[in-house]
């Protein structure tokens, strides 16, 4: 049964939600006696009025991608996985991993290796919640807070104890070698003629989070497993009925998730940092969530969301540094997207489904 | 270790389970009544921050204490509105809950103080004092008792004492008045309810009510009684232990206190000692930090009883027409 047009579902009502989210957070900025109009200037000017603000926009956008997309297909399976901060912590463990130990002769190779031990390590992190919820209906949600508590301390323990190098009171490992410095978006950008800053941390990590979406978008509405995953996630007792195991939903739609939360690492561990630091994810992991609830869960749909993020993330840290409002306005700007997209989604709908009711009873 | 170590151990393991233990009875309110709550973390953030800058502004603890509850209930309303009234997801909600409140916090920090998104340092009447009980100087000689006494029963804040007497009056509430019985059934059954005439908006905003009290309560004692003034997440993810400790006591009064205490003194020993030596292992801090979550990690896996959360638990309740 609808009620509203698809364009009203598709965008409308998501834009709607975030006009609220807009206004309130201008609300929030008066409120601690700043000006909204200045304050949005300043952003957009610092994120995007060069290749150094877009080099950084697109830097964030990138863990967004991978974060969003992992809460994506979990909420497609009807599953809210919350461990995406754990399971991309645990990816970067992968990363560092991969690139300490291994003496990669090209980063390409490299590259393609830190994915799997990242996106190996994200999804074991996620398999344990997802074997504990169709096995032992432990509640996801729980589980998944709670193993992002236990990979802190495992991080914390691994980096203090065994990772950090000898006299270094630094919580973090060595350098990476040379060898697996991934090429920045300067480096791609400079041989076909655009000049783009040098100093920005956007990476070849970009293309691969840009190659992931379409193969997220491919695997979820163009293969059988797409199709059960989405069966599962609208009706899990019909999905039983057609033969489609719980178990294996639950399981491969959450391993997916974990293995791309997982696979963030190789943009802010290896392509930024070039070293695995305590706390490297930053909250990307939350993100995520507000990333996919305004994508509605759909790959394009979390493209967008994240550039709108990284662009909220670059813009906030250039208010910080030119103005006294403090960076946590991102954190507030954050909450009030997941409050009007996600929890308040009826508070926007119900008043819309009225309307077009109402529309077309007049036409008819 | 000797016996005035343990002492001080356990001491401060009461100190520290009383905010967890404020926090996971307001959750066993809210849950109890079918509303999941992972926003006690941001609730308790923001009254800790309310609470703080209210005392330091008028130099009264008590209206500190009033203002944290009352920054605490305005976040229970937004996830009413959400949850209840537009019966939208008690999950997402709560993550948006968390978020706000650790930005809002910050932001409003800085913005009154001018500190680095910190309150003043509390001094004098606008923090909860040591609060020695009777007899706690004479009896203080007898051996064994005396100082356990002394040090372990007396001498805490106040709002100790509450979170303790919290215990009894919340099993009193739940089990042993009407009220109580419908909140649990709301909880379980919340058509059923509806049935018999009750409603079950009104009941379960009367949860979540009680939750963002508790909350705010825990969240003032952080700012104003364990430590002197507000600093930036000072909760540090003990929304999220009570939340354990609220599934490792499978949602029961009695069992959340004996929980409390226990992830309480888990904290006390990680604070006190780095590592821990065992003949011939060695326990890391982090292990200790992790236990907490580990634990529920197993008990929600069946280990030991299964956990059964409430039955309507994170289902909006949708009146039949």
């Amino acid at each position: 049964m609808d009620v509203m047009p698809k364009w009203a579902e598709v965008v409308l009502v998501p834009l709607i939600s975030l006009l609220l989210a807009a206004i309130l957070s201008a609300l929030v900025i008066l409120a601690i006696g700043e000006d909204p109009v200045a304050a949005v200037k300043l952003m957009v000017d610092g994120a995007l009025g060069s290749t150094y603000g877009w080099g950084y926009t697109l830097y964030y956008a990138t863990n967004f991608m991978f974060t969003g997309l992992a809460v994506s297909i979990a909420f497609h399976a009807r599953l809210f996985n919350i461990g995406g901060e754990g399971q991309a912590m645990l990816g970067g463990l992968g990363v560092a991993l991969a690139c300490l130990y291994i003496p990669w002769p090209h980063w390409s190779l490299a590259l393609l290796g830190a994915m799997v031990l990242a996106g190996a390590f994200g999804a074991i992190w996620a398999a344990i919640p997802a074997y504990l919820q169709a096995k032992r209906g432990s509640h996801i949600v729980i589980t998944t807070i709670m193993f992002n508590f236990i990979a802190a301390a495992l991080l914390n323990y691994v980096l203090v104890n065994l990772l950090r190098p000898k006299g270094s009171m630094d919580p973090a490992t060595a350098r990476f070698p040379e060898a697996v410095n991934l090429p920045t978006l300067h480096d791609i950008l400079a041989p076909i003629g655009i000049s783009f800053s040098k100093a920005a941390p956007a990476n070849v990590s970009l293309i691969v989070a840009v190659l992931a979406c379409f193969l997220l978008w491919v695997l979820i509405w163009r293969t059988q497993l797409g199709y059960e995953i989405r069966a599962y996630g609208h009706s899990d007792s019909a999905a039983k009925y057609a033969g489609i195991s719980p178990l294996k939903i639950t399981m491969i739609a959450m391993i997916i998730s974990g293995g791309l939360a997982g696979m963030m690492a190789i943009n802010n561990v290896m392509g930024e940092a070039e070293r695995l630091v305590l706390n490297s994810t930053e909250g990307a992991g939350f993100i995520g969530i507000a990333v996919a609830l305004m994508g509605r869960s759909h790959p394009l749909g979390v493209f967008i969301a994240a550039i709108l993020f990284g662009f909220l993330y670059q813009g906030g840290a250039e208010l910080a540094l030119w103005t006294t409002i403090p960076r946590e306005l991102i954190v507030v700007i954050q909450a009030l997207v997941i409050l009007f997209t996600g929890a308040l989604d009826n508070m926007v709908r119900m008043p819309l489904e009225r309307l077009f009711i109402a529309l077309n009873g007049k036409k008819a | 270790m000797d016996f005035l170590t343990l002492i001080q151990i356990l001491d401060s393991s009461v100190r520290l389970a009383t905010p967890l233990l404020l926090a996971c009875l307001a959750g066993l309110f809210s849950e109890r009544a079918g509303i999941f709550d992972i926003g006690l973390e941001g609730k308790m953030l923001a009254a800790a921050m309310f609470s703080a800058a209210a005392a330091a502004i008028t130099g009264s603890v008590w209206l500190g204490l009033l203002a944290g509850i009352a920054a605490s209930l305005v976040l229970s309303g937004i996830h009413g509105l959400a949850s209840i009234t537009f019966r939208g997801n008690q999950l997402i909600s709560g993550v948006a809950i968390n978020f706000l409140a650790a930005g809002i916090t910050v932001l409003v920090a800085q913005s009154w103080f001018k500190q680095g998104g910190r309150t003043p340092q509390l001094q004098g009447d606008a923090r909860f004092e040591g609060y020695d009980l009777p007899f706690a100087e004479s009896l203080g000689s007898i051996p064994v008792f005396g100082p356990a006494y002394s040090e372990l029963v007396s001498g805490h804040s106040i709002l100790v004492y509450v979170a303790f007497l919290a215990v009894p009056a919340s099993w009193f509430v739940l089990y042993r008045t009407r009220f109580g019985l419908r909140l649990r059934a709301v909880g379980e059954n919340p058509a059923a309810v509806d049935t018999a005439g009750v409603s079950v908006v009104g009941l379960r905003y009367a949860a979540i009510a009680i939750c963002g009290v508790l909350c705010g309560i825990a969240g003032a004692y952080l700012a104003t009684a364990l430590q002197a003034g507000f600093v930036k997440d000072m909760t540090a993810g003990r929304g999220f232990i009570a939340l354990a400790a609220l599934i490792f006591a499978k949602w029961r009064p009695w069992s959340a206190l004996w929980t409390c205490l226990l992830f309480g003194f888990l904290q006390a020993v990680a604070l006190r000692y780095q590592n821990i030596d065992i003949g011939p292992i060695t326990l890391p801090v982090q292990l200790m930090d992790a236990l907490p979550y580990i634990l529920v990690v197993v008990i929600l896996a069946g280990v030991g009883g299964k956990a059964i959360p409430p039955r309507a638990g994170g289902e909006p309740y949708v009146k039949e027409r």
